[in-house]
């Protein structure tokens, strides 16, 4: 079975896409880094290599979390499954 | 994997060991870039620095330009050293400084004989260097012997998943056996700032870390015109994936694996508190990262990419690894190391870091990294403010 997206932290509300692309309403299977632990989600939008997937519903002015840390605030809704990025995140830094 | 106890390396006069034998030319200043390079040009298998600054500098930005320098020709990559500079004073700190390791180094300056008649002079002594360094023969020396320095570049999040915990595997395997380590890129640490200082082996080294790493987020603060959107994050780590500064430097903070870092180092100050791992307060930018570490006498680079960076250094060999199957494919004559299998997790990280310290081994032995290959020697000074 393949791994398309991984997961650093049971933590993170957010997975990395380690395929070449994830195609719309793709089940893909995921894999906790933290304790190799499994979990599927069906991507909506086509996410490249290296990009984002919310892995729950997100709103305006969520933390966004990675590594099991903060790493910005939602500046737009996402769905779970849709691509996450600097359309839609923002850092809270400078 | 056992780790090999030794490697190859070039013994110096000072006890350091080099993994390259480099005879150099160094200008002191940017107007004696044309004489250095005169005298590389005759001189084969000598190497000049060119670079862009040495006028007018003064207070801490002086300081730095000098620790650079004498830094540079310090380390024990460098066999001997030619420095040339416009007028004698300045040119004369220099080697002073780089004759206290016990290395052969001639000054020579310019005012009063020209660019022709200096070259002459130069050139006869570079001759003579380069002929008595080229008998140096490698030896057998101590894994210890390795300073390694550390540092990413056009990341993306394939180096927080996997190229960047690959080097801190690395660390955590050789910090055991004595080496010296560094990392560095203090504004790429924000976000993850709080996290870092508690990797400080001591309080001191903690408060440290914290004053160097405010003091550089103030200075970013006050000069900002705009979020730094393409700066920090930079274009390349976008189009990687990478969102913001905070996702970045955690991905960042994944090369020293779960060392603890001795001290906080000022630009291209040499460690001086023994083995072990230290931050060193550095620029994020590739090449001036890299020439302050090989100043401070780090004698081996690791440098994970994301979407592939390509630096070099004239006398650091930079080894570099990549995790994204793309990078290796589309630009493979750049990556030394191939760690892409982690993703598909047909390799796990244990197995990522012992391939890497072979390649580091290969290196340290005399194995050309694909930078030096390709002809990369960027020398690029850090200068803190403008000159006088």
């Amino acid at each position: 079975m393949t791994t398309d997206i991984i997961i650093h932290d049971k933590k993170d509300n957010v997975g990395v896409v380690v395929i070449e692309k994830t195609s719309s309403k793709q089940d893909c299977n995921c894999w906790v880094m933290e304790d190799d632990s499994s979990a599927n989600i069906q991507s909506i939008d086509e996410i490249p290599l290296g990009h984002k997937i919310a892995m729950v519903d997100l709103k305006e002015g969520d933390t966004i979390i990675k590594y099991g840390h903060d790493i910005g605030k939602v500046v737009k809704s996402i769905k779970k499954g849709e691509h996450v990025h600097v359309h839609n995140v923002k850092t809270k830094k400078w | 994997m056992e780790i090999p106890k030794s490697f190859l390396g070039y013994k110096r006069e000072n006890g350091r060991a080099g993994t390259r034998n480099h005879v150099i030319i160094l200008p002191v200043d940017d107007i004696s870039n044309a004489c250095a390079e005169s005298v590389a040009n005759n001189i084969k298998g000598t190497i000049a620095l060119p670079h862009s600054y040495g006028r007018l500098q003064f207070g801490a930005d002086l300081e730095l330009h000098f620790r650079t320098m004498i830094g540079t020709g310090s380390n024990p990559n460098v066999a001997a050293v030619i420095v040339i500079g416009i007028e004698p004073k300045w040119t004369k700190r220099i080697v002073d400084g780089i004759a206290k390791t016990g290395k052969p180094v001639e000054g020579f300056h310019i005012e009063r004989t020209g660019d022709i008649g200096t070259v002459m002079k130069a050139s006869k002594k570079a001759q003579e260097f380069v002929m008595w360094a080229s008998e140096k023969q490698r030896e057998e020396c101590p894994i210890s012997d390795l300073w390694i320095s550390v540092k990413c570049g056009e990341s993306d999040t394939t180096s927080g998943l996997a190229s960047n915990p690959t080097v801190g595997n690395l660390m955590d395997k050789l910090e055991p056996l004595g080496v010296h380590l560094c990392f560095g890129e203090t504004s790429e640490l924000t976000g993850a700032e709080k996290v870092c200082a508690t990797r400080g082996a001591s309080k001191e080294a903690s408060d440290k870390f914290m004053k160097t790493w405010s003091s550089y987020n103030d200075f970013i603060l006050k000069e900002a015109t705009d979020d730094l959107s393409e700066s920090q994050p930079t274009a390349g780590n976008i189009a990687g994936g990478l969102t913001t500064i905070e996702e970045k430097a955690f991905g960042n903070f994944q090369k020293i694996g779960s060392c603890k870092f001795v001290d906080v180092l000022e630009p291209a100050e040499e460690p001086k508190k023994g083995k072990g791992l230290y931050f060193m307060d550095t620029s994020s930018a590739a090449a001036e990262c890299v020439t302050l570490q090989a100043a401070a006498g780090f004698n081996i680079h690791l440098f994970p990419t994301g979407q592939g960076n390509i630096v070099g250094n004239p006398i650091e060999p930079v080894v570099k690894l990549t995790a994204n199957p793309l990078t290796v494919k589309g630009m493979g004559e750049h990556i030394d190391c191939d760690v892409s299998k982690i993703l598909s997790r047909e390799m796990n990280l244990s197995e990522a870091g012992d391939r890497l310290i072979e390649t580091t081994l290969r290196v340290a032995n005399g194995r050309l990294t694909c930078a030096e290959a390709l002809g990369h020697k960027e020398f690029v000074m850090t200068k803190l403010y403008r000159s006088a």
